[in-house]
């Protein structure tokens, strides 16, 4: 019996190889993609040689550098460097800072604590009880009191206060806009009426007419020589904005529960409130919860326009550091800080609600 | 009788009835005592009330102004209208550029082209992800810095200048030969608005194409061109005259940054929306195109692009709303439109808030309900038939 030994396997063309065939796949399948590829090469050769020099090769990467000694050619990330306490902690005590560090790690502790116990029976007590004492003692924590000294919130600031006001918009949106996602839904004229009039009216105009009247005219409102903290006014505006928004996107989960389950509640006789709470909120949340992450980000976003009325955010460093005689004119190197960090932070987000739509919608699909 | 009341209440009717009567006193209690608050604080502050104020003078200049007559004696309420104008102005421009972009953009993150498709995904990773006032001050402070002043203006044929202060156009000067010029203008397109819907109908009717490109350039472009030489139209200049450009049209340096900022952010959303129409229409349209025998192009043109649109137009529109109301943020960098001009310059000089912010907010609300009514007229027209 001839015995075939198996001959040695040939390596594949020159021309096939995986580079090369990519390459001739993606790149220069025809007269035409040749032609893009030669126009997207261009478009890089001019746009990024300018911004590498910019921040890298013309730079000076020199910590010690003062404004003078730094030159113009390139960025001077010394200045960045210098104030950043301030781009992170605005003007908080140097003493303090450790409370506004606690205040952040407590946020990491409970996050690994929750995910620890997420088996247990217990995790949804936790989590509520979580979400009703941390913004309590972040409170005392950020505010002092307590036998803390006592912080005033002009002297809050940075990215502390980005976050400060993007959290607690969220965090107090929420059960109103859950309310007034209701309201809009129910039977009853009034309130339904005045939940229509309330959601569209907040959304027909933009943010900083919401913050001016906030600034403005809400202290009117109240009695003659109440002292109204700034930062308030400016949360109470940012909560109502965020309150119509996240009302719509929670009445877009109402309204794809199917009929099925509020007849079914009805007739397994739960009354109204037992009915929204148990069966139809529950699930109505639930399909809401990758859009009410993207609002989410939207409302992070608008976080910076606070700086019109005058408080001050990361944004708002900038101008309070190059306003500063040592560091004038280094506006550029500031701005592309902040928004460098604001876009890890956005980027990271979107990723993650772009996770979450695909993981929800798999479940629905089965 | 005390069964009857327990019925009562019981009865779903009655309850609904007794919860809207105790939702509407308790509004209106506060409302009442907010009310009275404010008369109190403002009769306090000794600030008057009412709309009269409109007719006072303003007393301030006003940067940029297109097109309406106003000078520092005009009153608030011309004021008012320059901002109007200047708000609609900035969110058209705004509106046209973000679109140009974002269809290029959005068709590009579908190309085959891996480097095309990446510098896509990479522009709109970048720009969506800043806070749009970050941009619009960015965008700002770099062009002031960038560009040169005004005595060493960039220089295009003695006619546009370019500097850190703006852009500076020649104008028309406004007599009987601009208006023979805007009217041979009108005329050519709208010849051209008639050929092309006889070609269309031509198409329908037999299947043979005519090329419109060649009736498009001779009417809207080189007419107007013609009639300008013929009529012996005049152009204005900008010259510098001092310290500053005199003569022209000019388009601050505020305009540009915020018009140009608006556009990129607001590309990136179109972009997307595009890009999403596109994906949602079925494969099988794009088989059936090309086992129709039509091009690539022509499928594109002619097959998918009609269908996604249906799909994109609306967040479109709702992303046309957000650009006018987000340039509202005008007011961070002192771009005239109506926020910086009523909101800011004149609540300052006439302290009365509610009147000015009530009116700041009712232009926009007007622009917010037109815009849902020209969505849900484009809805009802898109719906599918026989749905």
């Amino acid at each position: 019996m001839a015995v075939y030994p198996l001959k040695e396997t040939k390596k594949a063309p020159q021309s096939q190889t995986k580079t090369i065939q990519w390459l001739k796949e993606n790149l220069l399948s025809s007269t035409s993609n040749v032609l893009l590829t030669l126009i997207a090469l261009y478009l890089i050769y001019l746009i990024l040689p300018p911004i590498l020099n910019w921040t890298i090769f013309d730079a000076n990467f020199d910590l010690t550098a003062d404004n003078d000694s730094c030159g113009r050619e390139g960025a001077c990330w010394a200045f960045i460097y210098d104030n950043f306490k301030m781009f992170i902690y605005g003007f908080y005590p140097q003493e303090e800072l450790w409370r506004i560090d606690t205040m952040f790690a407590l946020i990491v502790v409970m996050i690994m604590f929750g995910s620890w116990i997420k088996k247990s029976q217990y995790r949804m007590h936790y989590i509520i009880g979580a979400f009703l004492v941390y913004p309590v003692a972040a409170f005392f924590l950020l505010h002092g009191g307590l036998g803390l000294e006592v912080v005033g919130t002009d002297k809050w600031g940075g990215l502390t206060l980005t976050i400060v006001v993007a959290a607690v918009g969220i965090v107090a949106s929420f059960p109103l806009g859950i309310l007034f996602a209701l309201g809009r839904q129910s039977k009853m004229r009034i309130v339904k009426f005045i939940s229509v009039v309330f959601i569209e009216f907040v959304r027909g105009v933009p943010l900083i007419t919401i913050l001016f009247m906030a600034s403005v005219i809400l202290p009117l409102f109240f009695s003659v020589g109440m002292d109204f903290d700034k930062l308030l006014r400016a949360l109470i505006g940012i909560t109502l904005f965020q309150t119509a928004y996240i009302a719509e996107v929670i009445r877009g989960g109402l309204q794809a529960i199917p009929k099925g389950q509020y007849e079914a509640a009805d007739a397994s006789g739960l009354n109204f409130v037992q009915k929204t709470t148990l069966i139809i909120l529950p699930q109505a949340l639930k399909i809401s919860i990758p859009n009410i992450v993207g609002s989410f980000i939207a409302l992070f976003k608008d976080t910076t326009l606070i700086l019109i009325i005058g408080l001050y955010d990361m944004l708002a460093i900038v101008g309070a550091a190059t306003s500063n005689s040592s560091w004038l004119g280094r506006n550029s190197e500031g701005y592309v800080f902040v928004a460098f960090v604001m876009w890890v932070i956005l980027y990271s987000m979107s990723r993650y609600s772009k996770k979450l739509e695909v993981r929800f919608s798999t479940e629905h699909k089965n | 009788m005390f069964i009857k009341l327990k019925s009562l209440l019981y009865n779903n009717e009655v309850r609904a009835i007794a919860f809207q009567v105790l939702t509407v006193v308790f509004i209106a209690y506060f409302v009442y005592q907010a009310f009275d608050n404010m008369m109190l604080n403002i009769e306090q502050s000794g600030i008057r009330s009412g709309f009269g104020f409109l007719n006072d003078e303003a007393g301030f200049a006003v940067n940029d102004n297109f097109f309406l007559t106003y000078s520092p004696t005009s009153t608030n309420l011309q004021a008012f209208y320059v901002g109007i104008v200047n708000t609609l102005i900035v969110a058209i421009t705004g509106i046209f550029f973000a679109s140009v972009i974002g269809l290029v953009i959005g068709i590009a993150r579908l190309s085959s082209n891996y480097l095309i498709r990446k510098m896509a995904t990479v522009y709109i990773e970048t720009f969506r992800n800043i806070p749009i006032l970050l941009q619009i001050l960015f965008w700002y402070s770099t062009a002031l810095s960038v560009l040169p002043p005004t005595r060493n203006s960039m220089n295009f044929l003695d006619s546009v200048f370019l500097n850190s202060r703006g852009l500076f156009l020649p104008k028309f000067i406004v007599g009987t030969e601009f208006y023979l010029v805007l009217a041979s203008f009108i005329i050519g397109i709208a010849t051209y608005v008639f050929i092309k819907k006889r070609s269309t109908k031509k198409h329908d009717d037999t299947g043979i194409a005519t090329n419109t490109i060649p009736h498009f350039l001779g009417l809207v472009v080189l007419l107007p061109i013609v009639a300008y030489f013929v009529f012996g139209a005049q152009l204005e200049y900008p010259a510098l005259k001092g310290f500053n450009f005199q003569g022209g049209t000019d388009l601050s340096i505020e305009f540009f940054s915020l018009a140009f900022a608006l556009s990129i952010y607001t590309a990136t959303y179109i972009a997307e929306a595009i890009r999403s129409g596109i994906d949602s229409v079925d494969k099988g349209q794009k088989e059936a195109a090309a086992a129709l025998g039509l091009k690539q192009g022509q499928a594109m043109r002619l097959v998918v692009l009609p269908q996604a649109l249906r799909v994109a137009i609306p967040p479109i529109i709702n992303q046309y709303l957000n650009l006018t109301k987000n340039s509202s943020l005008a007011t961070a960098i002192g771009y005239s439109e109506l926020v910086t001009i009523f909101s800011g310059t004149v609540l300052n000089v006439v302290g009365q808030a509610i009147e000015v912010i009530a009116l700041t907010m009712l232009v926009y609300l007007t622009i917010s309900l037109f815009i849902s009514l020209v969505l849900n007229i484009f809805n009802k027209k898109m719906e599918i038939k026989g749905k």
